[in-house]
Protein backbone atom coordinates (compact mmCIF):
# COMPACT_ATOMS: atom_id res chain seq x y z
CA UNK A 1 0.00 0.00 0.00
CA UNK A 2 1.16 3.24 -1.00
CA UNK A 3 1.16 6.37 1.56
CA UNK A 4 -1.63 9.04 0.42
CA UNK A 5 -0.08 11.93 0.22
CA UNK A 6 -2.04 15.43 1.08
CA UNK A 7 -1.86 17.49 -2.40
CA UNK A 8 -2.41 21.27 -2.76
CA UNK A 9 -3.36 23.00 -5.80
CA UNK A 10 -2.67 26.73 -5.36
CA UNK A 11 -4.59 29.07 -8.08
CA UNK A 12 -3.46 32.26 -8.26
CA UNK A 13 -4.46 33.30 -11.86
CA UNK A 14 -7.03 34.57 -13.95
CA UNK A 15 -8.86 31.44 -15.80
CA UNK A 16 -7.45 32.87 -19.65
CA UNK A 17 -4.86 34.73 -21.10
CA UNK A 18 -2.95 31.76 -19.83
CA UNK A 19 -3.31 28.38 -20.17
CA UNK A 20 -2.50 27.87 -15.98
CA UNK A 21 -6.23 27.68 -14.88
CA UNK A 22 -7.15 25.06 -17.58
CA UNK A 23 -3.97 22.99 -17.03
CA UNK A 24 -4.09 23.07 -13.20
CA UNK A 25 -7.92 22.12 -13.20
CA UNK A 26 -6.76 18.71 -16.04
CA UNK A 27 -3.99 18.02 -13.18
CA UNK A 28 -6.36 17.78 -10.27
CA UNK A 29 -8.75 15.83 -12.55
CA UNK A 30 -6.10 13.14 -13.30
CA UNK A 31 -4.62 13.48 -9.73
CA UNK A 32 -7.90 12.67 -8.52
CA UNK A 33 -8.01 9.10 -10.28
CA UNK A 34 -5.03 8.30 -8.39
CA UNK A 35 -6.62 8.49 -5.19
CA UNK A 36 -4.79 11.32 -3.57
CA UNK A 37 -6.13 13.38 -0.49
CA UNK A 38 -6.52 16.69 -2.70
CA UNK A 39 -7.66 19.94 -1.98
CA UNK A 40 -7.77 23.39 -3.89
CA UNK A 41 -7.50 26.64 -3.08
CA UNK A 42 -8.44 29.62 -5.07
CA UNK A 43 -6.54 32.89 -4.26
CA UNK A 44 -5.37 36.37 -5.53
CA UNK A 45 -7.21 36.52 -9.22
CA UNK A 46 -7.21 32.79 -9.22
CA UNK A 47 -11.08 33.43 -7.54
CA UNK A 48 -12.15 34.60 -11.20
CA UNK A 49 -12.08 31.29 -12.17
CA UNK A 50 -14.52 30.67 -9.92
CA UNK A 51 -17.05 32.99 -11.28
CA UNK A 52 -20.81 32.27 -12.67
CA UNK A 53 -21.82 33.10 -15.94
CA UNK A 54 -18.88 32.72 -18.04
CA UNK A 55 -18.45 33.68 -21.41
CA UNK A 56 -15.72 32.93 -23.83
CA UNK A 57 -16.97 33.98 -27.34
CA UNK A 58 -14.49 35.86 -29.02
CA UNK A 59 -11.48 34.70 -26.83
CA UNK A 60 -10.82 32.00 -28.82
CA UNK A 61 -10.90 29.54 -25.77
CA UNK A 62 -13.37 27.36 -24.47
CA UNK A 63 -15.30 27.57 -21.65
CA UNK A 64 -14.49 25.32 -19.11
CA UNK A 65 -16.14 26.81 -16.12
CA UNK A 66 -18.31 23.94 -16.16
CA UNK A 67 -16.10 21.83 -15.75
CA UNK A 68 -15.26 22.93 -11.88
CA UNK A 69 -18.69 21.16 -10.90
CA UNK A 70 -17.22 17.81 -11.60
CA UNK A 71 -14.66 17.93 -9.18
CA UNK A 72 -17.13 16.47 -6.66
CA UNK A 73 -17.77 13.34 -9.19
CA UNK A 74 -13.62 12.80 -8.83
CA UNK A 75 -14.16 13.26 -4.53
CA UNK A 76 -12.23 16.60 -4.83
CA UNK A 77 -14.03 17.87 -2.30
CA UNK A 78 -12.03 20.44 -0.80
CA UNK A 79 -11.98 23.77 -2.30
CA UNK A 80 -10.35 26.84 -0.33
CA UNK A 81 -11.67 30.39 -1.19
CA UNK A 82 -9.38 32.99 0.43
CA UNK A 83 -11.91 35.89 1.95
CA UNK A 84 -9.38 38.82 1.63
CA UNK A 85 -8.61 37.71 -2.36
CA UNK A 86 -12.25 37.78 -3.01
CA UNK A 87 -12.81 41.22 -0.74
CA UNK A 88 -10.41 42.39 -2.60
CA UNK A 89 -11.91 42.20 -5.77
CA UNK A 90 -15.28 43.37 -4.90
CA UNK A 91 -17.10 39.76 -4.69
CA UNK A 92 -18.63 37.66 -2.85
CA UNK A 93 -19.71 33.89 -2.25
CA UNK A 94 -22.61 34.77 -4.54
CA UNK A 95 -20.34 35.45 -7.28
CA UNK A 96 -19.03 32.19 -7.41
CA UNK A 97 -20.42 28.88 -8.60
CA UNK A 98 -21.71 26.89 -5.69
CA UNK A 99 -19.84 23.70 -5.62
CA UNK A 100 -20.96 20.38 -4.08
CA UNK A 101 -20.05 17.05 -3.98
CA UNK A 102 -22.35 13.82 -3.29
CA UNK A 103 -21.62 11.29 -0.19
CA UNK A 104 -22.37 7.63 -1.21
CA UNK A 105 -22.55 6.59 2.94
CA UNK A 106 -24.83 8.96 3.18
CA UNK A 107 -27.65 8.20 0.21
CA UNK A 108 -26.01 10.84 -1.70
CA UNK A 109 -26.55 13.53 0.76
CA UNK A 110 -25.21 17.21 -1.66
CA UNK A 111 -22.90 18.55 0.67
CA UNK A 112 -20.81 22.06 0.23
CA UNK A 113 -17.49 21.51 -1.04
CA UNK A 114 -16.57 25.13 -1.13
CA UNK A 115 -14.76 26.82 2.07
CA UNK A 116 -14.51 30.54 2.51
CA UNK A 117 -11.18 30.81 5.20
CA UNK A 118 -9.28 33.89 5.81
CA UNK A 119 -5.39 34.46 5.05
CA UNK A 120 -4.66 33.44 8.22
CA UNK A 121 -6.72 30.14 7.92
CA UNK A 122 -4.84 29.72 4.70
CA UNK A 123 -1.56 29.48 5.94
CA UNK A 124 -2.56 27.06 8.89
CA UNK A 125 -4.48 24.60 5.91
CA UNK A 126 -1.05 24.84 3.22
CA UNK A 127 1.39 23.95 7.07
CA UNK A 128 -1.00 20.54 7.01
CA UNK A 129 -0.06 19.78 3.09
CA UNK A 130 2.52 17.59 2.15
CA UNK A 131 3.06 18.55 -1.53
CA UNK A 132 1.88 22.11 -3.47
CA UNK A 133 1.51 22.47 -6.89
CA UNK A 134 1.26 26.29 -7.97
CA UNK A 135 -0.70 27.17 -10.66
CA UNK B 1 -8.12 9.44 -40.78
CA UNK B 2 -11.73 9.18 -41.32
CA UNK B 3 -14.99 7.26 -41.40
CA UNK B 4 -17.80 6.68 -43.42
CA UNK B 5 -21.48 7.05 -41.98
CA UNK B 6 -24.13 6.95 -44.33
CA UNK B 7 -22.06 8.36 -47.22
CA UNK B 8 -20.96 11.43 -45.00
CA UNK B 9 -17.16 10.99 -44.34
CA UNK B 10 -16.70 11.95 -40.44
CA UNK B 11 -12.80 13.42 -39.84
CA UNK B 12 -11.28 11.16 -36.38
CA UNK B 13 -8.21 11.71 -34.87
CA UNK B 14 -5.06 9.30 -34.79
CA UNK B 15 -6.62 6.83 -32.05
CA UNK B 16 -10.23 7.16 -33.89
CA UNK B 17 -11.84 9.31 -31.76
CA UNK B 18 -14.22 11.88 -33.55
CA UNK B 19 -12.49 14.97 -34.47
CA UNK B 20 -15.46 17.02 -34.16
CA UNK B 21 -17.99 16.42 -31.44
CA UNK B 22 -20.66 18.52 -32.60
CA UNK B 23 -20.89 16.43 -36.16
CA UNK B 24 -21.43 12.90 -33.91
CA UNK B 25 -25.07 11.23 -35.30
CA UNK B 26 -25.86 7.86 -33.64
CA UNK B 27 -24.56 6.35 -37.08
CA UNK B 28 -21.13 7.38 -35.93
CA UNK B 29 -21.20 4.49 -32.63
CA UNK B 30 -22.71 1.84 -35.00
CA UNK B 31 -20.13 2.20 -37.79
CA UNK B 32 -17.40 2.35 -34.99
CA UNK B 33 -18.97 -0.44 -33.35
CA UNK B 34 -19.07 -2.54 -36.00
CA UNK B 35 -15.69 -1.90 -36.81
CA UNK B 36 -14.66 -3.48 -33.53
CA UNK B 37 -17.24 -6.53 -33.77
CA UNK B 38 -19.02 -5.50 -31.24
CA UNK B 39 -23.35 -5.02 -31.62
CA UNK B 40 -24.71 -2.42 -29.82
CA UNK B 41 -27.89 -3.28 -27.61
CA UNK B 42 -29.89 -1.05 -25.39
CA UNK B 43 -27.20 -1.34 -22.30
CA UNK B 44 -24.76 -0.08 -24.43
CA UNK B 45 -27.12 3.01 -25.42
CA UNK B 46 -27.78 3.64 -22.10
CA UNK B 47 -24.12 4.62 -21.20
CA UNK B 48 -23.27 6.08 -24.79
CA UNK B 49 -25.65 8.69 -23.99
CA UNK B 50 -24.82 8.93 -20.34
CA UNK B 51 -21.63 10.06 -21.99
CA UNK B 52 -22.87 12.61 -23.93
CA UNK B 53 -24.98 14.22 -21.10
CA UNK B 54 -22.40 14.34 -18.89
CA UNK B 55 -19.89 15.76 -21.66
CA UNK B 56 -22.91 18.24 -22.42
CA UNK B 57 -23.17 19.39 -18.52
CA UNK B 58 -19.31 19.43 -17.87
CA UNK B 59 -17.37 19.66 -20.66
CA UNK B 60 -15.52 16.78 -19.82
CA UNK B 61 -15.37 12.73 -20.67
CA UNK B 62 -15.27 11.35 -16.85
CA UNK B 63 -12.57 9.00 -16.15
CA UNK B 64 -13.78 5.47 -15.44
CA UNK B 65 -14.31 5.74 -12.02
CA UNK B 66 -16.32 8.20 -12.25
CA UNK B 67 -18.58 7.08 -14.91
CA UNK B 68 -19.07 3.90 -12.74
CA UNK B 69 -20.24 5.83 -9.40
CA UNK B 70 -22.43 7.65 -11.43
CA UNK B 71 -24.18 4.82 -13.67
CA UNK B 72 -24.33 3.39 -10.09
CA UNK B 73 -26.62 5.81 -8.92
CA UNK B 74 -28.36 6.83 -12.17
CA UNK B 75 -28.85 3.06 -13.07
CA UNK B 76 -28.46 0.92 -9.59
CA UNK B 77 -25.36 -1.10 -8.31
CA UNK B 78 -25.71 -3.63 -10.68
CA UNK B 79 -25.04 -1.79 -13.24
CA UNK B 80 -22.70 0.40 -11.37
CA UNK B 81 -19.44 -2.03 -11.60
CA UNK B 82 -16.66 -2.28 -13.56
CA UNK B 83 -17.42 -6.09 -14.20
CA UNK B 84 -20.71 -4.86 -15.62
CA UNK B 85 -19.07 -1.75 -17.86
CA UNK B 86 -16.21 -4.01 -19.13
CA UNK B 87 -18.38 -6.63 -20.33
CA UNK B 88 -20.42 -4.41 -22.43
CA UNK B 89 -16.69 -2.07 -23.86
CA UNK B 90 -14.35 -5.02 -24.02
CA UNK B 91 -11.82 -2.03 -24.27
CA UNK B 92 -12.46 0.33 -21.80
CA UNK B 93 -15.85 1.63 -20.91
CA UNK B 94 -13.67 4.75 -20.91
CA UNK B 95 -11.73 5.04 -23.76
CA UNK B 96 -14.49 2.85 -25.92
CA UNK B 97 -17.98 4.17 -24.77
CA UNK B 98 -16.83 7.64 -25.20
CA UNK B 99 -15.42 7.11 -29.16
CA UNK B 100 -18.44 5.48 -29.79
CA UNK B 101 -20.35 8.86 -28.07
CA UNK B 102 -18.17 11.17 -30.47
CA UNK B 103 -16.43 12.58 -27.05
CA UNK B 104 -12.79 13.20 -26.52
CA UNK B 105 -10.26 10.52 -24.85
CA UNK B 106 -11.34 10.51 -21.05
CA UNK B 107 -9.39 13.28 -19.40
CA UNK B 108 -6.74 10.99 -16.78
CA UNK B 109 -6.58 7.92 -19.77
CA UNK B 110 -3.14 7.41 -20.82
Amino acid sequence: MSEIKKFMYVNRRAPYGTIYAWESLEVVLIGAAFEQDVSMAFIDDGVYQLIKGQDTTGLEMKNFSPTYAALGDYEVTKIYIEKESLEERGLTLDDLQHLTWEDEDEDWAEKDSIQLISRAEMVKVFADQDVFFNF
Amino acid sequence: MAIEVDGKSYETDEEGYLADITQWVPGVADVMSKEDDLELTEEHWDIINFLREYYEEYQIAPAVRVLTKAVSKRMGKDKGNSKYLYGLFPYGPGKQACRYAGLPKPTGCV
